[in-house]
C-alpha cells in the first residue's frame, strides 16, 4: 500500500525479516525456558535456605514477564511503543500501591489482632 | 414447594410481593410499611405499564427501536444513560425523603420497621453511586466528549451499546427488587460476615451483589472506550495539551474506571463465590476474613470517589469559562492538578476504615496522603476563582450551581480534611458527621457538576434552551435544601448520632432531625422544579430554538456543529490549532466556512448487541438471584452464542454519501447566516438561536 | 497564530503484540484501536489478578486445620502445565508471523497446535483440582483453598475462554477468509494469550513454587 508512504519489500528482503523475526521469538522462548526452569530445579534438587529460594524464584519470574513482554508482545523502549510501555509502567504502579499496601495493611492487622492467621 | 415449580421459580415464591406480610401480620406497623412498600412497587408496575401504553399509543415501537435502542450513535446512548440516571434519581430521591420523615418522627420509634428502612438506605446509596451518579457522568462524557475532540464516535460504538445495555440491566434489577422484594440490607458496601449466607440468607444481598456487579462491568468498559477514544480519534491537531479540560477530566475518569473497578469486581465476585459456592474468603470460621472485604471494597471505593468528582471538575472549569467570558485561568496546572488527583486517589483508600484496628503509623501514612489531596483540589478553585476575577460574568443557571458548588464543596473539603486526621476519625467515625461529609462533597460536587452540564449541554443536545425561571428556582432549591438538609447532620454526628439508625432516644436531636426533614422536603421541591423545568423547556421548544449550535459563546469544539448535530458531528473533520478551538476560529473570523471539499462518512451500522447483552444479563442477573437455574444457563448460552455470533457478522458500517453531507450542512449554513447574532446580553432572551456576535474590541479574553 | 503543518502521516499501526507492517496498512486504523483497546482492557484484567494474588497471599494462614500447600500441590505437573503454556504462547508466536506473511495453512496449522496445548494445560489442571479434591482440599474446606480456588482457576477460565475465541476464529476464517476482523482478531488473542503466559508466571511463581519451598 504505498498509500501509507511505506515501500514494499522485495521478497529476499521479506523473508530476511521474516527469519529475523521467528529467531526473535525462539529467543523468547528460550531464554524464558531457562528461566521458568532455573526455579523449579533449585527447588526440586537443591536444599538453599528458603529466603536465598523466594528471592530466586522471584527474580526469575520478574526477568521472565520483561522477555515475555519484549519478545512475545513487542514492548520495547522503541519511541513508537512509548504510549504502551507508559500504560504496563503505570499499571504496574498501581499493582505496586494496592497489593503492596492490602500486604502491609493485612498483615499488620494479623500480628495485632489475629496472630493465628500468619503464615 | 413442589420439585417443580423449585425447578422453574427457584426460591421465588408469593412471599416475595411485598403486601404478602401485610397479609399474616396485622399490627399496624406492618400494615404501613405493607402499603408503602407496594405502593413503591405499584409504581413501578405502572410506570413500566404507561410507559408500554404510551409507545403504543404514539405508534413509536420501530422509532424507538431503529432510533434509540439499537443506534451505535454515542448522542443517543449517551442521552440513555442519563435518562437511566433521571429515573433512578427521583426514586432515591424519594427514599431520602422517606428516610428523613422517619428519622423526623424516630424518636424511640417512628413508622417504618428496621428492615424497611435498612433497605431504603441500601437502595439510596447503591442506587445513588451506581445508577444515577455512574450513569448521569458517563452519559455526559458520551455525548460531550466525541464532539469536544472533533471525532465522529467513540473508538467501541458496540461496546458502548453494551455497556448501556449492563448499566440498564443493574438498574433494571434494582427497579425489580421492588416487585419481588427484598433488597439488601446491608447498606451500599454490603459488608461482610453481615452479607453472609449464614446472617442474610434471603435474596436481597444477591440483588445487591448482581446489581453492582454489573454496574461495575459497564463502567470498566466504558472506561476502556473513553481511554482509547481520547488516545486515539482526538481530530488533527488537537494535541493532549489543546484537550478541553472536560475531556481531560474524562480521561482521567476513564483511567480511574479502567483501574479502580477491579477492586471491587473481586470484592463482590468473592462475596458471590462465599454465598452460592460455599467458600470462606469473608466468613467468620475456618480461616475467612472479613477484613479483606473491606480492604478490597475500598481500593475500589476511593478511586470511584474521584470517577465521581473529576468530570464535575471539568464541567466547572467550561462553565466558569464560557460564562466569565474568559479563557480558563492556569490550563496547565489545572491539567497538572487533575492527574495528581487521579493518581493521589489509589493511595489512600484506608481512610474508609481508620479504625479497623491497624498500627497508629499506618494511619498516618495514609492520613497524610489523603490531606495531600487537598492541595491539587484547592489550586483548581483559586484557578476557577482568578478564572471569574475580572471576567464578564453572567449569572446563568450553569453558573449558579457552578458558584453554589465553589461555595458548599470547599466546605465538604474542610470537614473532610478533618476526618483525614485518623484520631478525629475515632470520634466521628460511623456517625451522621460522616454522612454529612460526603453528602457534602457529592450533592454539590457530582449532583450540581451534572445539573450545571445538563442545563449547559442541553441545547447542544436537543436544539433548544432550557428555560431559565425553573432553572434558578430548581437551583435555589437544590443549595438551600442541601444546607437544611445536610448541615444539621454534621451537629448530628458530633452529638453522637450513628448513622443508618432507624430510631434513637435523645431528645435534643429532634429539632436537628426537623430542620434536616424540612431540607429533604425542599430537595423534593427542588426535582420537582427540575421536572417542571423539562416540561416548559419543551412546550417553549420553538421560541427557545438555538439551532445554530453556539447559544452560550461557546469556546471548544462542540458548540461549531448544529444543534442537535448530525449523527455524524462534523461534515468535515476539523483541525486545530489552539487551546479553545472553536473560540479562536470565531475570533479570527473563521468559524462556519464553508468546506472545500466533502468526502463519505463511514459511521457504524445498527447492532442489536446492547439490547441482547442487556436482557440476557438481566435475565442471569434475575435467575441467580432466585436460583433459577435453568435461567442462568440458558441466559448464559444466548450471551456466548451472541458474542460469538457477532464475530461472524459483516456488515458493521453504512455509508453516508458526501453529496447528502454537503446538502445538509449548507442547509444548515444558509439558515445561520441569515440568523442574527446577539450579544450577551440577550442570551436568556428568545432572540438567541445560537449565533453569537464576535467579542466587543478590548474585551478581557 | 501560527498554522503548523497538520496531520503527520503515521507510517504504520502501532500497538502492543506482533504489528503486521505495511502489506496490511489499509486496515491499519481501526486495528489500532482495536488492539490498543484490547490491551488497555488486558490491564484492567490484570489489576483483578494482582489483587487476588495478593489477597491470597493474606489468606496463607487461613487453612484452618485443612491441608496446606504442601500436601496438596506436585511440582511435576505444575512444570507440565508451564511448559505448556510456554510452548503455546511460542506457536502462537509462529502463527502471528504466518499471519503477518500472509501464509494461511501455516497459520492455520499454528493455531491448531496451540489450541492442542491450551486444551492440554487445561486438562492438566482440571487432574490437579480432581487430585486436591481427593486429598480434601475443596474451597468450602478453608480460607486459604478458597483463596486459591479464586485465583487459579480463574486463570484457567480466561483459557478457555480463549479456546472458544480462538475455535470462532478459526470459524470466522472459514467463512469470510483472511480478512480484516479476523486478523485483528487473532493480534488481540495473541495478545490475551501471551498475557495469560505472564498471569501464569506470578501463578506457578507464587501460589506454586512458593508454597512448595
Amino acid at each position: 500500500m504505498s498509500a501509507s508512504g511505506v515501500e514494499q519489500d522485495s521478497a529476499a528482503q521479506r523473508a530476511q525479516k521474516k527469519a529475523r523475526e521467528q529467531r526473535s521469538y525462539l529467543w523468547g522462548f528460550g531464554l524464558a525456558l531457562v528461566l521458568t526452569l532455573i526455579p523449579f530445579a533449585m527447588l526440586a534438587f537443591t536444599a538453599v535456605e528458603r529466603m536465598t529460594l523466594w528471592l530466586t524464584i522471584g527474580a526469575c519470574a520478574l526477568i521472565q514477564v520483561v522477555v515475555h513482554l519484549r519478545f512475545f508482545l513487542h514492548i520495547t523502549l522503541d519511541r513508537s511503543k512509548r504510549e504502551d510501555l507508559l500504560l504496563i509502567l503505570f499499571t504496574v504502579l498501581i499493582l505496586i500501591i494496592l497489593c503492596g499496601g492490602t500486604l502491609w495493611i493485612l498483615f499488620d492487622l494479623y500480628q495485632r489482632m489475629l496472630p493465628d492467621m500468619m503464615p | 414447594m413442589s420439585d417443580t415449580t423449585s425447578l422453574i421459580f427457584g426460591r421465588l415464591g408469593w412471599d416475595a410481593l411485598p403486601f404478602w406480610s401485610m397479609l399474616t401480620d396485622h399490627s399496624w406497623l406492618s400494615i404501613i410499611n405493607g402499603v408503602i412498600a407496594t405502593g413503591a412497587a405499584g409504581m413501578v408496575v405502572l410506570g413500566a405499564l404507561a410507559a408500554v401504553i404510551l409507545v403504543t399509543w404514539l405508534g413509536k415501537w420501530r422509532y424507538l427501536w431503529s432510533e434509540w435502542l439499537t443506534s451505535p450513535d454515542h448522542k443517543k446512548i449517551g442521552i440513555m444513560f442519563i435518562v437511566i440516571a433521571l429515573v433512578m434519581l427521583a426514586r432515591a430521591i424519594v427514599e431520602a425523603v422517606f428516610m428523613r420523615a422517619q428519622q423526623a418522627v424516630g424518636l424511640d420509634s417512628g413508622f417504618l420497621t428496621a428492615e424497611h428502612f435498612g433497605q431504603l438506605f441500601t437502595t439510596h446509596g447503591t442506587i445513588m453511586v451506581f445508577f444515577m451518579a455512574m450513569p448521569f457522568l458517563t452519559g455526559i462524557i458520551n455525548y460531550v466528549m466525541p464532539l469536544q475532540i472533533g471525532a465522529r464516535d467513540l473508538s467501541f460504538p458496540v461496546l458502548n451499546q453494551v455497556s448501556l445495555g449492563l448499566t440498564a440491566a443493574g438498574a433494571a434489577l434494582v427497579m425489580i427488587s421492588l416487585v419481588l422484594a427484598p433488597f439488601s440490607i446491608g447498606g451500599w458496601t454490603g459488608y461482610p460476615p453481615f452479607t453472609e449466607l449464614a446472617r442474610n440468607p434471603g435474596a436481597g444481598v444477591d440483588y445487591w451483589i448482581w446489581a453492582v456487579t454489573l454496574s461495575t462491568l459497564s463502567s470498566t468498559l466504558t472506561g476502556v472506550n473513553f481511554a482509547v477514544t481520547i488516545f486515539k480519534k482526538r481530530a488533527p491537531g488537537m494535541t493532549l495539551m489543546r484537550m478541553p479540560l472536560f475531556t481531560w477530566t474524562a480521561l482521567c475518569t476513564a483511567i480511574l474506571m479502567i483501574f479502580g473497578m477491579p477492586p471491587l469486581t473481586v470484592a463482590t465476585g468473592l462475596l458471590a463465590l462465599d454465598r452460592y459456592l460455599d467458600f470462606h474468603m469473608f466468613t467468620t470460621d475456618l480461616g475467612g476474613n472479613m477484613m479483606n472485604y473491606v480492604n478490597l471494597f475500598w481500593a475500589f471505593g476511593h478511586p470511584e470517589v474521584y470517577i465521581l468528582i473529576l468530570p464535575p471538575f471539568g464541567i466547572f472549569s467550561e462553565v466558569f469559562a464560557t460564562f466569565s467570558g474568559k479563557r480558563i485561568y492556569g490550563y496547565k496546572i489545572l491539567v497538572i492538578a487533575t492527574m495528581c488527583i487521579a493518581v493521589l486517589s489509589f493511595t489512600v483508600w484506608l481512610h474508609h476504615f481508620f479504625t479497623m484496628g491497624q498500627s497508629a503509623h499506618i494511619n498516618a501514612a495514609f492520613g497524610i496522603a489523603t490531606m495531600l489531596i487537598g492541595i491539587p483540589t484547592g489550586v483548581k478553585v483559586y484557578d476557577w476563582m482568578l478564572t471569574m476575577y475580572r471576567g464578564r460574568i453572567r449569572l446563568s443557571v450553569p453558573m449558579v450551581y457552578a458558584i453554589g458548588f465553589i461555595m458548599l464543596f470547599v466546605l465538604g473539603g474542610m470537614t473532610g480534611i478533618i476526618l483525614a486526621t485518623p484520631s478525629v476519625d475515632y470520634q466521628v467515625h460511623n456517625s451522621l458527621f460522616l454522612v454529612a461529609h460526603f453528602h457534602n462533597m457529592l450533592i454539590p460536587g457530582l449532583l450540581f457538576g451534572m445539573l450545571s452540564a445538563t442545563n449547559f449541554w442541553f441545547p447542544k443536545a436537543t436544539g433548544f434552551r432550557l428555560e431559565e425561571r425553573w432553572g434558578y428556582r430548581a437551583a435555589f432549591c437544590w443549595i438551600i435544601g442541601f444546607m437544611l438538609a445536610f448541615f444539621p447532620l454534621y451537629v448530628l454526628g458530633m452529638m453522637g448520632m450513628p448513622r443508618r439508625s432507624v430510631a434513637y432516644f435523645e431528645p435534643q436531636y429532634v429539632p436537628w432531625m426537623i430542620v434536616a426533614g424540612i431540607g429533604a422536603l425542599a430537595i423534593l421541591c427542588a426535582l420537582l422544579c427540575l421536572l417542571i423545568q423539562l416540561w416548559v423547556s419543551i412546550r417553549d421548544r420553538h421560541t427557545n430554538n438555538v439551532f445554530a449550535g453556539d447559544p452560550w459563546d461557546g469556546r471548544t469544539l462542540e458548540w461549531s456543529t448544529a444543534s442537535p448535530p448530525p449523527e455524524y458531528n462534523f461534515p468535515v473533520i476539523p483541525e486545530v490549532h489552539s487551546l479553545d478551538a472553536f473560540m479562536t476560529e470565531k475570533e479570527g473570523g473563521r468559524a462556519w466556512r464553508v468546506p472545500d471539499h466533502y468526502g463519505d462518512i463511514e459511521m457504524p451500522a445498527n447492532s442489536v448487541m446492547g439490547v441482547v447483552i442487556g436482557l440476557t444479563s438481566l435475565a442471569m442477573a434475575f435467575g441467580l438471584v432466585w436460583y433459577m437455574w435453568w435461567l442462568v444457563i440458558a441466559a448464559g448460552v444466548i450471551t456466548l452464542a451472541a458474542i460469538v455470533g457477532r464475530g461472524f457478522v459483516r456488515h458493521t458500517h453504512r455509508i453516508i454519501s458526501a453529496d447528502e453531507v454537503r446538502t445538509t450542512h449548507e442547509r444548515w449554513l444558509e439558515r445561520l447566516r441569515q440568523t442574527a447574532p446577539i450579544d450577551r446580553s440577550r442570551e436568556q432572551s428568545t432572540d438567541n438561536h445560537g449565533r453569537a456576535m464576535p467579542p466587543v474590541e478590548g474585551a478581557v479574553q | 497564530m501560527s498554522q503548523r503543518p497538520l496531520a503527520l502521516p503515521r507510517p504504520q499501526a502501532r500497538h502492543p503484540g506482533l504489528n503486521l507492517g505495511a502489506d496490511h496498512a489499509h486496515e491499519a486504523d481501526s486495528r489500532e484501536e482495536m488492539v490498543f483497546g484490547f490491551w488497555v482492557f488486558m490491564m484492567s484484567d490484570l489489576i483483578i489478578f494482582g489483587l487476588l494474588m495478593a489477597t491470597y497471599v493474606t489468606m496463607l494462614g487461613g487453612t484452618a486445620g485443612g491441608p496446606g500447600p504442601k500436601a496438596l500441590f506436585e511440582l511435576k505437573s505444575v512444570l507440565i502445565q508451564t511448559m505448556l503454556l510456554l510452548v503455546s504462547s511460542a506457536t502462537f508466536g509462529m502463527a502471528s508471523i504466518a499471519l503477518k506473511y500472509q501464509e494461511k495453512r501455516r497459520l492455520v496449522m499454528w493455531l491448531l497446535i496451540t489450541l492442542a496445548l491450551g486444551f492440554a494445560f487445561l486438562f492438566f489442571e482440571l487432574r490437579d483440582f480432581h487430585t486436591m479434591f481427593e486429598k480434601g482440599g475443596v474451597p468450602s474446606r478453608s480460607g486459604y483453598l478458597s483463596a486459591f480456588f479464586s485465583l487459579v482457576p480463574l486463570h484457567g477460565l480466561h483459557v478457555a475462554g480463549a479456546s472458544v475465541w480462538l475455535v470462532a476464529l478459526l470459524g470466522q476464517m472459514a467463512v469470510h477468509g483472511l480478512d480484516a476482523p479476523v486478523k485483528t482478531g487473532i493480534l488481540r488473542l495473541g495478545i490475551l494469550w501471551h498475557f495469560l503466559d505472564i498471569v501464569w508466571i506470578g501463578i506457578f511463581s507464587l501460589v506454586y513454587l512458593g508454597g512448595l519451598s
